[in-house]
């Protein structure tokens, strides 16, 4: 049984004119303004904007033209996504009030394909976090319960659309940025083969790992953002010059045949409500056909250590352009040197700066080898225990994250236990491959449950048809209900 | 392999130093004990023999991306400026560099 496409038909009322865009709109302006003073899931609502947008799909509706696969369908944007004259400040002091002389590609193409993009999304300051809590703006809240946090770093994007203040959303994913918050708002989320989503106007943060992916309320409506957003762009030179898998096509094509591998390395240390919902969506493949084996891939437990001499040592170099000069925050001193220091010393929150130190220092004379070049060959160990286990399963299947949403500042004081909130995440990183979270019931504390299906390079396809059995299977989650909407 | 020694408060200023960042005595005791935990658990990493293995930079290589050389549209200068902190005569203008001219 195929779950609903919501904002699938919504697309389809829209292009059919059963539904205007305007009022499609309204009705999530409306959520927005009921809820999100609770959640704080936006930096910035784009009501004008928006308004603009939804006239120009119904006026295209009116003339007999089609707007686009998502047409009048609302999107909310990950706060590090450029758009061109409207402020984009990744949650960080340094770039409060700065607005992006261009639009990243993502953004160009929803445009394109009729979206209407209602806002900004609250995230953990330039992507550095688990739980949006390093944002600069305070804390987004979980919808599910306002007392936890909604995973991170695309925390916000994921509440707007367990909060239904817009169908989809765009986040990026660098260690799990966005299969995180998915799994602990109950929303699906994907990342993507890394250079199938243009990188082309996203704030970089490891740029080896950055990719940008869909947030939606079902598998079927992922696939159809992931449609839209992907395929080559000249203007990102990592973006891959090939075939991007189309698929909608496939979805519904079932996993009889298929062999899924249940990651035995992802059960170690996950909550063993977490563990038993994981091998029961494993059973759900199985009684849908599909060949089902525990799989070791030793290599993956290394990954949370690689990665954060990795991401750290490429953000401290990215992040090296926040000077003060070109564009957002000055703190003003007599000389340029003096210029720099203060503006980043007072623009950045502690994790950026946490960060940046930790990258300097792993890339310093001395200690490089040891640590960075090191990090660089355990990639390849992680790249190379995938590949053997990609010989004897089609996927691989394990929680998205050890546990369901903690409280809000349960980790903050201490980040190598917030870092470790990303083990199930980062080796899909590592390797470049795509990744899919799937909610799938909740836990013994009635939170939401996540569940992650990994495919080598340029499987999603694949990756989506066991989510969507995965997704048919899974025990019913009753939506947030949140005070100001009761 | 061998494992680095532990991180110092002093490495800590001098990388911060690097990185052009000013910390208080606070935040240098602070950040001197979660970076050294962080790269305490990186030792398993460090510590691994991995001699002979080549280093992976990027998991999805691609090489020399090129373009025809044509001009394409570029960023309006206006609109770029208008978003620094201060310009001058269409350029950005920062603080003195060298000191004063003599």
């Amino acid at each position: 049984m195929t779950a609903p496409r919501p904002s699938t038909a919504l697309a389809n009322a829209v292009r059919s004119g059963a539904r205007s865009a305007l009022e499609v709109l309204e009705e999530h302006l409306s959520a927005i303004e009921a809820g999100d003073g609770e959640v704080h899931a936006f930096n910035l609502v784009t009501a004008d904007e928006a308004r603009a947008q939804a006239s120009a799909v119904d006026r295209t509706v009116a003339a007999g033209d089609d707007p686009g696969l998502l047409a009048g369908v609302p999107v909310a944007l990950k706060d590090n996504l450029c758009t061109r004259g409207v402020p984009t400040t990744c949650s960080s002091r340094i770039l409060e009030g700065w607005s992006p002389p261009y639009d990243a590609t993502v953004v160009t193409r929803l445009r394109n394909a009729g979206a209407v993009m209602v806002g900004k999304t609250n995230m953990d300051e330039f992507a550095m976090g688990s739980s949006t809590e390093t944002s600069a703006f305070g804390p987004t809240r979980n919808p599910h319960d306002t007392s936890r946090v909604p995973g991170g770093s695309s925390g916000g994007s994921a509440a707007a659309v367990a909060a239904g203040f817009a169908p989809l959303a765009l986040g990026s994913d660098t260690g799990g940025s966005i299969r995180q918050p998915a799994a602990l708002c109950g929303v699906v989320g994907m990342k993507p083969t890394y250079g199938t989503v243009s990188r082309f106007g996203l704030v970089a943060f490891a740029s080896s790992l950055d990719q940008i992916g869909p947030f939606a309320a079902t598998v079927g409506d992922a696939a159809l953002l992931f449609d839209v957003i992907g395929g080559h762009d000249p203007a990102d030179s990592t973006s891959l010059n090939r075939p991007t898998p189309r698929v909608l096509s496939v979805l519904d094509d079932g996993v009889a045949g298929l062999t899924v591998g249940v990651l035995t390395e992802f059960l170690v240390g996950a909550d063993p409500d977490v563990v038993a919902r994981t091998r029961q969506a494993a059973d759900a493949c199985a009684n849908a056909g599909a060949r089902v084996e525990e799989i070791s891939v030793p290599e993956v437990a290394y990954g949370l250590s690689a990665y954060y001499l990795i991401a750290p040592g490429e953000a401290s170099s990215n992040l090296a352009r926040y000077d003060g000069v070109r564009y957002g925050l000055r703190v003003d001193a007599e000389d340029t040197a003096a210029m720099n220091t203060a503006t980043r010393s007072q623009g950045f929150g502690a994790e950026v700066k946490r960060r940046i130190m930790l990258g300097t220092y792993v890339l310093s004379a001395g200690y490089m080898d040891a640590y960075y070049n090191q990090a660089l060959r355990v990639r390849t160990k992680i790249i190379e225990g995938f590949a053997v286990a990609y010989q004897r399963c089609d996927v691989l299947l394990g929680p998205t994250a050890p546990t369901t949403a903690f409280p809000l500042g349960a980790k903050t004081g201490d980040p190598l236990t917030m870092y470790l909130s990303d083990v199930c995440t980062i080796p899909t990183n590592l390797a470049g491959h795509p990744a899919i979270s799937v909610p799938f019931g909740t836990g013994d504390d009635g939170l939401p449950i996540g569940i992650q299906v990994l495919g080598p390079a340029l499987s999603e396809g694949t990756i989506l048809k066991v989510a969507a059995v995965v997704e048919a299977a899974a025990p019913d989650l009753a939506p947030p209900v949140l005070a100001g909407r009761s | 392999m061998t494992e680095p020694q532990r991180l110092t408060r002093d490495d800590v200023a001098h990388v911060a130093d690097l990185a052009r960042l000013e910390l208080t005595d606070e935040e240098l005791d602070l950040f001197t004990g979660q970076l050294a935990q962080v790269l305490d658990h990186a030792a398993d990493v460090a510590s691994l023999d991995l001699a002979g293995v080549k280093p992976t930079a990027h998991a999805m290589a691609v090489t020399n991306v090129l373009r025809p050389d044509e001009i394409t549209p570029c960023l309006d200068r206006d609109e770029v400026l208008a978003q620094a902190p201060a310009v001058e005569d269409h350029r950005f203008r920062v603080p003195s560099i060298l000191g004063e001219a003599p």
